[in-house]
C-alpha cells in the first residue's frame, strides 16, 4: 500500500516544518522530490537529509516571473512531475479593521495565486502522461475562519474552491486534485499566533493536542498514492477533531 | 498537402489516437473525432508550441475543425 516508488514530486514551501515533512514522507516512499522553498539553508539541511533522489529548487513565490518558472525547473531536474504540493503560504495577520492592503494583497498572491499558476503549468504534462496529483495544503481556518485571519482564511478557502474547479477539469485524464486541510498543528507559523489565540484554538481540539507535521503528511501520501485513484476535489481534514466538517 | 496541414494533422492523430484516414479538412474534433473540451484546449496548446504562435482565445473557439486549424496556422505562419 501506498507505495510512490518511482514517482517524482515538487514540493513548496519545503524549507517550512509541514513541506519538510511532506517531502521526507514522499522521499521515504521512494519519490524524487524538488524541494522549493525561500530559506535556502533550510533547504540545504534537508537535500542533506534526504542524501539522493532530491533537487532544490529555491523560489519566491511572491515573484510572478519565478513561479512561472519553477515547474519548468522541477520537470527539468526530475524528468517528469507526477504530483505538486502546493504547500508554501504565510501569514500576515491583523484584524481586518487594521488590515493594510499590501498584508492582503501578499497573502493573497503567495498562497493563492501561486499555487494556481503552478498547477496550470504542471497540469499541461501531468494531461498529456494521463497522470497527476496535485495536493493543496488549505488549512481548518479555510472553513471555519479565525479573527485576524481574514486574508489567510480566504486564501485558504479559496484553494479548496479552486481544488474542486480544477478536480472537475482534468478528472477525464488521470489527474487528482485535492486538498489536506491542517488544524492546529506544532510549526513555525503556529508559534508566531499569540498566547490568546493558541488557548482560543487549542480549547477547540476534540483530542486536546496540537497534531505534528509527520500526522499532515501522511494524509499527503494517501493523496498521491495510487490506493486514493477515485478520490477528487477533495479535502481531507487532518485536526483532532477540531472541526468535523 | 502543404507541410503545415501535415504538422497538424499529425498532431491531431498523435493526440487524439484517431485513424489517420478519419482526419479529413471537414472533421469535427468534437462530433467526429471524439475529442472532449478538455482535448480541444490540448490540441491548440499543441498547434501554438508546434507552430511557435499565439492562438487567442476568441480565434480559439473558431477552430472546431481539421481544416479550420491548417487554415489559421497557414495564415499565422505566413505572416
Amino acid at each position: 500500500m501506498f507505495d510512490l516508488s518511482g514517482k517524482t514530486a515538487l514540493v513548496t514551501g519545503a524549507s517550512g516544518d509541514i513541506g519538510g515533512a511532506i517531502a521526507k514522507a514522499l522521499h521515504g516512499r521512494g519519490v524524487s522530490v524538488a524541494i522549493s522553498g525561500t530559506r535556502k539553508a533550510a533547504l540545504t539541511s534537508l537535500a542533506e537529509t534526504l542524501r539522493d533522489r532530491v533537487h532544490i529548487l529555491p523560489c519566491d513565490l511572491a515573484n510572478v516571473a519565478a513561479v512561472e518558472s519553477l515547474v519548468p525547473e522541477a520537470e527539468a531536474a526530475l524528468g517528469t512531475l507526477d504530483i505538486l504540493v502546493n504547500n508554501a503560504g504565510l501569514t500576515r495577520d491583523n484584524l481586518s479593521l487594521r488590515m493594510k492592503d499590501e498584508e492582503w494583497d501578499l497573502v493573497l498572491a503567495v498562497n493563492l495565486s501561486a499555487a494556481f499558476r503552478l498547477a496550470r503549468a504542471a497540469l499541461k504534462g501531468m494531461a498529456r502522461r494521463r497522470f497527476g496529483r496535485i495536493i493543496g495544503i488549505t488549512s481548518v481556518v479555510g472553513v471555519i475562519g479565525n479573527p485576524g485571519q481574514s486574508n489567510y482564511a480566504a486564501s485558504k478557502a479559496g484553494m479548496i474552491g479552486m481544488t474542486k474547479s480544477l478536480a472537475a477539469e482534468v478528472a477525464t485524464r488521470g489527474i487528482t486534485v485535492n486538498c489536506v486541510a491542517p488544524g492546529l498543528i506544532e510549526s513555525a507559523m503556529t508559534q508566531r499566533l499569540d498566547e490568546k489565540q493558541r488557548a482560543w484554538l487549542l480549547a477547540k481540539v476534540a483530542m486536546g493536542r496540537f497534531g505534528t507535521s509527520e500526522e499532515v503528511a501522511a494524509a499527503v501520501i494517501y493523496l498521491a498514492s495510487a490506493e486514493a485513484s477515485y478520490v477528487t476535489g477533495q479535502t481531507l481534514h487532518v485536526n483532532g477533531g477540531m472541526a468535523m466538517i | 498537402m502543404s507541410d503545415v496541414a501535415e504538422r497538424v494533422r499529425k498532431i491531431v492523430i498523435e493526440h487524439l489516437g484517431v485513424d489517420a484516414d478519419k482526419v479529413t479538412d471537414d472533421a469535427n474534433f468534437i462530433e467526429d473525432l471524439g475529442a472532449d473540451s478538455l482535448d480541444t484546449v490540448e490540441l491548440v496548446m499543441a498547434f501554438e508550441e508546434e507552430f511557435g504562435v499565439e492562438i487567442p482565445d476568441d480565434a480559439a473557439e473558431s477552430i472546431v475543425t481539421v481544416g479550420d486549424a491548417i487554415r489559421f496556422l497557414d495564415k499565422a505562419t505566413a505572416s
